[in-house]
């Protein structure tokens, strides 16, 4: 298939599978996972330095991987104030320009906070990030955050680390049919499946993280999400036929034994 | 001299450096960020970022998330 690269303000990247580093079980396993998946944007997160274990570090790891470009996300904010900060931060430690806009006041759903996130995003996209909102699967929510300069937008399939699909898929439509950045699903994937389904709305790519790092074996599961994209993806620039409320034969319904006696009717 | 690193109180030699705290705790290198009273301290600037009393540091570095 020919090159099908998307484009996050003015970098492009091939592979539509980001992967998140949370919940992976040591680095060893988590850095396999990452080669397996064959991402290009890996997301991390801010943390106070830990005295105690001083080497207990991801940013050497992560950043010695080629071609793999860090996404520094904001979780832990709770406002605006907070998230902006941490890009700030972030930017500082890695001088990656992408920015995970992640603001969830409340521990209980981790659900965004549309609100904080909308201004976080246009301050931080005013300083020049690539800004990634984790948002709620809003249409209007959507549009605002592309009048303020967004490089995409992450509508939720459903909360964080739950695993239950693409519980939005109908708001996902109507966001990807009048969005002019990309659109990628954050969170709440369980199956390789759920991916392909999102590739095939036209999703742009998806985010996957706990259905790769929670798996039996996580790289042979990156491995399947990948594949999973790839197929998804090539449906959709193939072009799905068009649904129907009624059967359509795709073999010919005439009789050869006694068409004279038979009475067909024209499909409906 | 009281500083707070992380949210912890630290008793350190008066005068000292942003750069000299970070050696001290093993914190070396581009593998940190730095913020002093809510400043970010870019990491050419720690040698030069004399610590005073009551100073709240937070040094900072990635780890994994989604």
């Amino acid at each position: 298939m020919s090159a099908d690269p998307f484009q996050l303000g003015d970098l492009t990247f091939t592979s539509r599978l980001l992967l998140g580093t949370g919940k992976f079980s040591d680095s060893a396993t988590m850095l396999r996972a990452i080669a397996a998946s064959g991402a290009q944007i890996v997301t991390v997160a801010l943390r106070r330095f830990n005295r105690a274990q001083p080497e207990d570090d991801l940013f050497g790891p992560l950043s010695r991987l080629p071609g793999v470009t860090l996404m520094p996300n904001t979780s832990g904010a709770r406002d605006a104030a907070e998230a902006i900060r941490a890009a700030r931060i972030a930017r500082e430690l890695c001088g990656s320009r992408l920015i995970k806009v992640e603001i969830h006041p409340n521990p209980q759903h981790l659900l965004p906070d549309a609100i904080e996130t909308l201004e976080a995003a246009k301050v931080l996209a005013a300083e020049g990030f690539l800004v990634m909102p984790y948002m709620p699967a809003d249409p209007v929510l959507a549009k605002r955050l592309e009048d303020v300069g967004v490089a995409s937008v992450m509508p939720l399939g459903a909360p964080i680390g739950s695993g239950q699909g693409l519980g939005t898929s109908e708001m996902l439509r109507i966001i990807i049919e009048n969005s002019r950045v990309p659109v990628i699903v954050d969170a709440g994937l369980r199956a390789p499946s759920e991916a392909a389904h999102a590739m095939e709305m036209g999703c742009a790519a998806v985010l996957i993280n706990s259905a790769v790092a929670a798996a039996e074996r996580p790289a042979d599961m990156a491995a399947a999400f990948a594949q999973a994209v790839q197929a998804g993806r090539a449906a959709y620039r193939a072009g799905l036929m068009p649904r129907r409320a009624t059967a359509s034969a795709t073999s010919p319904l005439t009789s050869f034994l006694k068409e004279e006696t038979r009475n067909l009717r024209p499909e409906t | 001299m009281k500083v707070h690193v992380n949210g912890e109180a630290m008793e350190r030699p008066a005068g000292e450096t942003l750069a000299d705290l970070l050696a001290a705790l093993g914190a070396v290198g581009g593998r940190v960020a730095t913020l002093v009273n809510d400043d970010v301290v870019p990491a050419a600037a720690r040698t030069a970022q004399t610590l005073a009393e009551n100073d709240r540091i937070e040094i900072l570095t990635f780890a994994g998330g989604g």
